[in-house]
């Protein structure tokens, strides 16, 4: 008698647990605001009974209140499909809702390679209705697949000419990064060394054993790196130096999070005070320390050509249903109002000349003057030959 | 004639067994499998086919060339090579620190023992990225064993592989020996034999099968092994896992990842296959319950050893654990709650904020569905092996162990281009979430199942039957409670895997239900002594929870398990 009630009590527990879990499904396969949803579950949570009528009871007078509101005013939802990285205010979004009379939905795919790979997969039925995220070294994959519709938006006027690379506006530029070496200012001080100033310095016997990079197979930043050394010093000589520095002693970690909280001096108890990142790092290090930081513990090599620039870009899917309401996001998405909401959120610049930067980034960040470039469809038609080439040589 | 209408009834109650044997042979197998089966056709082999045809088939016609160039390159051999043989020596290695704790804990009662347990299974749960760290500030170049020089090794990685895999074969090993009782070695012992010869004519062969279960649990486990890969060892090791990642999430290409993914299953099949396979004799014997089985350590040798497992598990477990613990209360010299207080803040407005209460719940729904549907389902599947011809078994037991080699990204791929329809629209579906999460976690609870179930001797269940028993009160009465032991293990298993999962929620691309880990990685998105603060201190919360789901199962099983004996 005692193992029947304890089996009718776990099942009753477990019922329990499943039925918030069956809600999400619910208000999935119908559409339904999810927030709605959610907001009944928490009320069901804070109610003395909290039964499976009183939740089914509940959803159903939401959505008898939600139809009225739909009679005035359909709320038209569209989707937006991005990497794990990407992050936004909810203030921004809410403005946006407000003004279009729009729901923002959010899909968080991978990282960007596999969130790419995720949306050219899905074309024939497109989750989306814009993808953000798209990156230079990916652009001519994606352009191949086809799987963006061509949109001139009128705020590209405020869009740097250099950072449109697409000339039929499928891609829309939309933020940058530069990828640089970051060095830990600490520990140079201490050590009485000159920090680098350029790409050729690593080579030199005084740096030997200080730097630690990212496996270009892998991970963006490490592609980033690899081609910046291209850019500087053409193909073959570029893998010269690739020989040097492993004379040189460099160590490969597999991604950024790795090389950065793993090994990098001035962020971990790792012992190399060399490493590839953002230029915008040092603003993040200050922005992102428990007390009011004056300076930053680390700092930046862009000059000579030594930082790589990331150009992020973002397209309205082929398939979408909502056609006016993706132009008007992407436009949002060029507009002031996301733009500066940008260097903050991701740590990346905004595409937008007339966008201000926060005073941490003026203060902290570096914007390189001469960053290295590499014609995108030369690095989609070689990048896998570099990166074998690569792997041979140094690992 | 009064007499005669309730006895026509009787026997045609007696006889329906045997009508439905007569028609429908082994007919309860083919109920118990259609739920384990139709789960996994429908979350695993679909979506796998559906990539592969996709993969294989360019433009309507069979590309054999990336199959042939697969075969022929030295590299894929080379890659295939090391992961088959690092597996192996990780499991050898796993074994060799396990099995005599599991002695311990099996054997003795002690001041600690639970903790011993919870301890050592906490690792499953931690991201490999805030491991790495822990290791770092241990063994790198500056840490207190730096002298081991262990960066970045082959090393580092047999030691995260034992560090991660120890509780597998500790609690499933410990488990089982603790239901076989001492009467058989007691008996040996008093025929006159040497604790030597008792441990390996009477003991091992009874354990054999636990040990092979777990340890064939880790092998899976290292030789699908990605995360270990790619953060503590390197660029310098390739696991066939990290070629798909590779491949299918950098390269694009498709045809080269499914091939691996397909070898890869394939070749685990074989394995599982020849396990199964060895694995028909299983020695059978009347368990016992923990209660009598475990004694207190009376002599000097066996308090010797008690001690030396708790030192051990304090050293391996405890110091990395402590380094974590420490790093998210330690704020310039002094203790502060300030990162798990700045947990609470959504200081960047951003929409991707999330709690950490809700990402707790999140977490626990998740644990919890998958832990009930793992159950549900790897209780079905012990049931259909072990009903089922041995023919049908052999081929249904490597079947059910496949989910726990397959490549995420080939299997999130797949789910994308099959699952995109209704009343199959899964694909962004926060239920996808808990059903990959059981995916990976019923075949623990299929591997600590089986070997209890199978050890449990017919003729009991025959006696008790012939009492008078029904079908339902001998389950009740005679496998549960055995079982009960077993099936917590597997909860455990199950609610720890749920728990710690982090590429799940990738693949229904939800933001709103980021689970704990996920806010790990996010922390650790950027720069910043804040960020790594909270890392460690959402990674403290995680183990939090972790060890208080493992009171309540640890709980919830003694009230069901030690009656009856």
């Amino acid at each position: 008698m005692k193992k029947i009630i304890i089996t009718i009590l776990f099942f009753f527990v477990a019922a329990t647990f499943i039925q918030p879990v069956c809600c999400y499904a619910a208000a999935d396969m119908t559409g339904r605001d999810e927030q709605d949803i959610k907001e009944v579950i928490e009320s069901a949570n804070d109610a003395p009974l909290s039964s499976a009528e009183y939740l089914v009871v509940n959803i159903e007078e939401k959505n008898i209140a939600k139809s009225e509101g739909i009679a005035e005013s359909p709320i038209e939802e569209v989707t937006l499909m991005t990497h794990d990285s990407f992050s936004v205010s909810e203030e921004v979004v809410k403005d946006f809702e407000v003004q279009n009379n729009a729901k923002i939905r959010f899909l968080k795919a991978g990282d960007a390679g596999e969130a790419l790979n995720k949306a050219i997969l899905s074309k024939n039925n497109p989750l989306a209705d814009i993808f953000y995220g798209v990156d230079n070294t990916f652009l001519s994959r994606s352009l191949k697949e086809e799987i963006f519709i061509s949109y001139e938006s009128p705020m590209l006027k405020y869009v740097d000419d250099k950072l449109k690379l697409d000339p039929e506006y499928r891609l829309l530029p939309v933020d940058f990064g530069d990828v640089c070496l970051n060095y830990d200012k600490r520990w140079f001080a201490n050590h009485n060394i000159q920090p680098p100033l350029m790409l050729e310095d690593l080579v030199k016997p005084e740096y030997k054993g200080l730097l630690v990079i990212q496996n270009p197979a892998t991970s963006s930043p490490g592609l980033a790196f690899l081609l910046t050394t291209i850019s500087r010093f053409g193909e073959r000589e570029a893998f010269n130096f690739w020989k040097k520095l492993k004379v040189n002693d460099i160590l490969v970690a597999n991604g950024w999070k790795d090389a950065y909280w793993g090994k990098f001096s001035a962020a971990s108890d790792g012992d190399r005070p060399i490493v590839v990142s953002y230029a915008s790092s040092p603003a993040a290090e200050v922005h992102f320390a428990e007390k009011n930081l004056e300076e930053a513990p680390t700092d930046v090599v862009t000059s000579h050509g030594s930082a790589f620039r990331q150009i992020e870009f973002a397209g309205i899917l082929k398939g979408t249903k909502h056609h006016n309401l993706a132009k008007k996001l992407m436009d949002f998405l060029l507009s002031r109002r996301f733009q500066e909401d940008i260097p903050l959120q991701m740590f990346v610049f905004p595409a937008n000349n007339s966008a201000i930067l926060p005073d941490v980034f003026k203060k902290h960040a570096h914007i390189t003057k001469e960053p290295a470039l590499l014609p995108y469809d030369e690095i989609s038609e070689k990048r896998e030959m570099w990166i074998e080439k690569w792997t041979e040589l140094v690992l | 004639m009064d007499r005669a209408r309730p006895l026509n009834k009787n026997r045609v109650l007696i006889l329906l067994p045997e009508i439905f044997a007569k028609y429908f042979p082994r007919r309860p197998a083919i109920l118990a499998g259609f739920i384990p089966l139709t789960f996994l056709v429908l979350f695993y082999f679909y979506p796998l086919t559906g990539i592969f045809i996709r993969s294989f088939f360019d433009q309507g016609n069979f590309s054999a060339t990336t199959l042939l160039k697969i075969l022929n390159s030295s590299r894929m051999a080379g890659i295939f090579w090391f992961t088959l043989w690092q597996a192996t020596i990780s499991t050898i290695l796993t074994l060799v620190i396990a099995l005599p704790c599991a002695w311990v804990t099996g054997n003795f009662d002690f001041k600690g023992r639970k903790a011993v347990m919870a301890i050592s299974t906490l690792p499953f749960v931690l991201p490999t990225i805030v491991v790495a760290a822990a290791f770092q500030a241990l063994m790198g170049s500056k840490g207190v064993l730096g002298f081991f020089h262990m960066d970045g090794s082959l090393g580092m990685i047999l030691l995260a592989h034992m560090f991660f895999n120890f509780s597998v074969v500790l609690r499933i090993t410990s488990g089982f020996w603790s239901s076989m009782g001492r009467t058989l070695p007691m008996a040996a012992s008093m025929l006159g034999a040497n604790p030597l010869k008792i441990f390996i004519k009477v003991t091992l062969p009874m354990l054999a099968p636990a040990v092979f279960a777990s340890s064939i649990l880790v092998f899976i486990f290292c030789f699908a092994s990605f995360g270990v890969i790619m953060v503590l060892g390197g660029p310098s090791f390739t696991t066939l896992e990290v070629e798909i990642y590779r491949q299918a999430a950098h390269l694009f290409n498709l045809p080269v990842a499914s091939a691996l993914s397909l070898f890869q299953i394939l070749f685990t099949f074989f394995m599982m296959w020849i396990y199964t396979s060895l694995q028909k004799k299983n020695t059978t014997f009347s368990p016992e319950s923990e209660k009598f089985s475990l004694k207190k350590p009376e002599s000097t040798f066996e308090k010797c050893s008690v001690f030396c497992v708790v030192l051990f598990v304090i050293f391996f477990f405890m110091i990395p654990i402590m380094a974590l613990l420490i790093k998210s209360i330690w704020y310039k010299g002094s203790i502060s709650f300030l990162y798990y207080s700045e947990l609470f803040l959504n200081t960047s407005g951003s929409i991707f904020y999330i709690s950490p209460l809700n990402a707790i719940v999140n977490s626990l729904l998740f644990a919890c569905s998958a832990l009930v549907m793992a159950i549900i389902i790897g209780v079905c599947a012990v049931y259909t092996i072990r009903t089922s011809g041995e023919k049908i078994a052999n081929i249904l037991d490597p079947l059910f162990m496949l989910p726990l080699s397959t490549s995420a990204v080939t299997l999130g791929f797949g789910i994308i281009i099959t699952l995109d329809k209704p009343p199959l629209n899964f694909r962004t579906s926060p239920m996808l979430i808990p059903i990959i999460h059981t995916l990976v976690a019923f075949p623990f609870v299929v591997r600590s199942l089986l070997p209890v179930l199978r050890s449990i001797p017919a003729s009991i269940k025959e006696s008790a039957a012939l009492l008078g028993a029904s079908p339902l009160s001998v389950w009740m009465h005679i496998e549960l409670p055995v079982i009960a032991r077993a099936l917590s293990v597997g909860a455990v298993f199950a609610f720890t895997v749920s728990l710690g999962e982090f590429g799940a929620t990738i693949f229904a691309a939800r933001p709103e239900y980021t689970t704990i880990p996920v806010t790990i990685y996010k922390f650790l998105g950027h720069p910043g002594s804040l960020n790594q603060g909270q890392a460690m201190a959402a990674s403290s919360l995680l183990m939090l929870v972790t060890a208080a789901g493992f009171i309540f199962i640890e709980r919830f099983r003694d009230t069901v398990g030690h009656e009856g004996f």
